[in-house]
């Protein structure tokens, strides 16, 4: 029992992070009651569990953003005091700024074919691969490689093969689709969507990992009762599979959109967010400003309107989305 | 050591790699550079040298110092070029920096500066920095010397000897018009005229900034660096001369998308490979190609031309864009330290640096042992050119010169004009983003 309270203490003493698993996870909803009076130990001892952790995010988490904050109000290189202050005015500059909405726009496209197009590609993945195919294992592990690739590696590959000439447009013209051969990365029109397709293998894997470990909690004693009573296998996946799949779905969704509006890694060793700031997102944006031009304060501005964006997605999603699967979504939506 | 080579390979290795490579000295050091040299001391050193030749060529170079100089050592720390622009600004602000660190003068030296850790080393190199000539005027501000370079670069163009022969080109173009003409030559045989790493940014701007240094007297070049308005029209002829020559359509297909160094297929890699005739490149390109293919007998293939003259521009001819590396002490280091830069710039190691092909000797003394036929026909014409302009992204403040590059390479791909150009100068030179 203490220890239960414990750990909802630890929750509820954590904010909630983006992306942390442990605040959207079992983390109850109703408070466990104070600690009862009884005496000194229990406070030292909670003490010195906690003390640790908090320490630790302080440090890491809370104290870098409120430094950023600070130095969002200046005009500083980096080099030499903060004396010019500048109030809002490089957060005027970002919000107002061709550039920037722009890149704003693209993170936005990003999540946003992610769950129109990764999201569906995913769950019939994992279905599939969740029947008894000969050589699953295998399958498994093939499309599950990318992932563990690191995003720089994945990204120096592609890099080599969608430059004119390479192997992507072999591969199309060797299968007779040569007419479809476009510059995958030069067309400004184009890039963006290009990254969104390697982003697509990239990540893919992971969704079906979580998604194939939704299915193992698909009781298969409903699909038993339902085809006893004559559903069809569709409908069995529309009424049985899919709404018991809800809860990761929904967490897949939160992970990936967080994910899609940190988008760093790819984009800078592909494209630079080049050209001419075509698959710029907000956070090589933030690297263009901050490391490459010196502008400190500026990419601090950034950085906190990426924080706000971030926390708030988070926040509402939370409360509106993932409420329900904390409070145990599965009984009530089979029941 | 080649100045950019590494922009995209290094971005890459940094985002792999990021180290926290903490800068330890002994704390004894006498500090504002001061004077003593009696005491024991120990010099942290930060160059971007992270492969050979130039890793070991620092490492023997420490090695002799301190082999001449028992009382001095040195702790050599080579980090990867890119990480440079993460790593001095907080070393700068903190009270343990580097004793010894890389630097590339210009407009990034200068913002350096307020940070009082520079420091100034106009005293203890009097006696010689004018052996190195002109050059060392890049590593200034308001008149004081707070770096000093170890070798120097000369922007120009690389070309494939076969290629032109292959197109009955003769003579390598010495105006615009010839080589507008020499690209229409090329096309005729299927023969991809220019090639360009425009993903970089900066092999766009060298563009720009060669038709500025064609347009613009040297006066108003040289203004241009104090106050940062490019308010004289020869700065917008320069956009308008860049227009008209990409209109001529002269790169490869895709070039938007292709990296300058990184790989076989960037610009770098197809004139090695023989897949276009033209890039328009500093000295450096010779040992980037080298690292690239497997096979180097593209050396005996290649050649080098200046920049062709623009009809009726208003600049002198015989100014060359470039720069170069050096380095810079803080005010944490003793006086071994300008000593130390000062045995960089001897003819020992500059011979050192000419023949393992660092770049061109800052040292004229040196110039013999550049031993590829082709550098030293670079070497020959910067020892000529009677000015070197410093690649404007340099040579402005970091901020102004990143704008800058990004404009031009908005222009490469289509938006905005010779006017967007000159405003992106003057609008981040005045704080603007």
């Amino acid at each position: 029992m203490s220890e239960a309270r414990l750990t909802a203490r630890a929750a509820s003493a954590a904010p909630a992070v983006a992306g942390s698993e442990d605040s959207v996870g079992r983390a109850p909803r109703k408070r466990a009651r104070p600690v009862r009076p009884s005496g000194l130990r229990k406070k030292l001892e909670l003490a010195f569990l906690l003390t640790p952790a908090t320490v630790l995010f302080v440090g890491f988490v809370l104290a870098p953003i409120v430094v950023a904050a600070y130095y969002s109000f200046y005009n500083w290189n980096g080099f030499g005091p903060l004396n010019d202050f500048t109030g809002f005015k490089n957060y005027h500059d970002a919000i107002t700024g061709q550039v920037f909405r722009g890149a704003i726009g693209h993170n936005l496209v990003i999540a946003g074919l992610s769950i129109v197009i990764q999201l569906p590609l995913s769950i019939s993945l994992a279905m599939l691969l969740n029947r008894n195919l000969k050589g699953r294992g295998v399958l498994r592990l093939v499309v599950f490689a990318p992932y563990v690739l690191s995003e720089a590696i994945t990204a120096v590959i592609w890099l080599l093969m969608l430059q004119p000439g390479g192997f992507v447009d072999h591969a199309f013209q060797a299968v007779g689709l040569g007419g479809l051969v476009h510059q995958w990365l030069a067309d400004t029109s184009i890039v963006l969507y290009t990254l969104f397709v390697v982003i697509t293998w990239k990540y893919i894997g992971f969704g079906i990992i979580l998604l194939l470990a939704g299915l193992q909690g698909v009781p298969a004693e409903l699909r038993e009762v339902a085809a006893i009573d004559g559903a069809s296998s569709w409908q069995t996946t529309r009424h049985i599979v899919l709404p018991l799949l809800g809860p990761t779905i929904r967490i897949w969704i939160f992970l990936s959109v967080i994910g899609s509006l940190q988008l760093f890694d790819l984009p800078w060793i592909v494209t630079q967010g080049g050209p001419a700031d075509a698959s710029n997102t907000m956070v090589t944006y933030i690297y263009d400003h901050g490391i490459r031009r010196n502008e400190n304060g500026y990419a601090s501005a950034v950085t906190v309107i990426l924080f706000i964006i971030c926390f708030v997605f988070a926040l509402v999603y939370q409360r509106f989305v993932l409420r329900r699967d904390t409070e145990g979504a599965l009984t009530r939506t089979v029941g | 050591m080649r100045r950019f080579r590494t922009y995209s390979a290094i971005t890459l290795a940094g985002l792999v790699s990021l180290t926290a490579a903490c800068s330890s000295s002994n704390g004894g050091s006498p500090s504002a550079g001061g004077t003593t040299n009696s005491g024991p001391v120990t010099l942290t050193w930060w160059h971007n040298g992270t492969t050979d030749p130039v890793k070991s060529l620092w490492q023997q170079a420490a090695d002799a110092y301190h082999a001449a100089h028992p009382n001095v050592k040195f702790t050599v720390d080579p980090i990867q070029n890119e990480q440079f622009t993460s790593k001095v600004p907080p070393a700068l602000a903190s009270n343990t920096p580097p004793d010894i660190y890389q630097q590339w003068g210009g407009g990034g030296l200068a913002s350096q500066i307020p940070s009082g850790k520079v420091m100034d080393l106009t005293s203890q190199v009097s006696s010689w920095i004018s052996e190195l000539g002109a050059t060392a005027q890049g590593w200034q501000a308001d008149g004081k010397q707070y770096g000093v370079p170890y070798d120097l670069h000369v922007v120009g163009f690389w070309y494939r000897k076969d290629l032109f022969a292959q197109a009955g080109i003769t003579n390598p173009p010495a105006t615009m018009d010839e080589f507008n003409a020499d690209v229409t030559k090329l096309k005729n045989k299927n023969i991809v005229p220019v090639a360009i790493g425009s993903k970089d940014r900066w092999p766009d701007a060298f563009y720009w900034d060669y038709f500025a240094v064609r347009e613009c007297s040297s006066d108003v070049l040289k203004q241009a660096s104090k106050d940062l308005k490019l308010t004289d029209p020869c700065w917008t002829r320069a956009g308008t001369d860049l227009k008209s020559f990409l209109a001529t359509s002269p790169f490869q297909t895709g070039f938007l998308g292709t990296p300058a160094q990184q790989g076989a297929g960037s610009s770098a890699g197809m004139i090695a490979s023989g897949k276009a005739a033209m890039e328009l490149q500093g000295d450096w390109e010779l040992s980037t190609m080298t690292g690239l293919v497997s096979n180097t007998n593209f050396k005996s293939q290649v050649g080098w031309f200046p920049f062709p003259s623009v009809t009726g521009g208003g600049g002198d001819p015989s100014v060359a864009l470039g720069g170069g590396d050096g380095f810079s002490c803080t005010t944490k280091a003793t006086a071994a330290c300008p000593d130390f830069l000062k045995y960089l710039a001897s003819a020992d190691v500059q011979k050192k640096v000419a023949s393992e092909g660092l770049g061109l000797p800052v040292n004229p003394a040196a110039s013999s042992s550049l031993t590829d036929p082709t550098l030293q026909t670079i070497s020959a014409y910067s020892a000529k050119s009677s000015y070197i302009q410093m690649y404007f992204d340099i040579a402005f403040p970091t901020q102004v010169g990143q704008s800058l590059d990004a404009a031009v390479a908005d222009f490469f791909a289509g938006k905005g004009t010779p006017q967007t150009i000159i405003q992106s100068v003057t609008n981040a030179g005045s704080g603007g983003k």
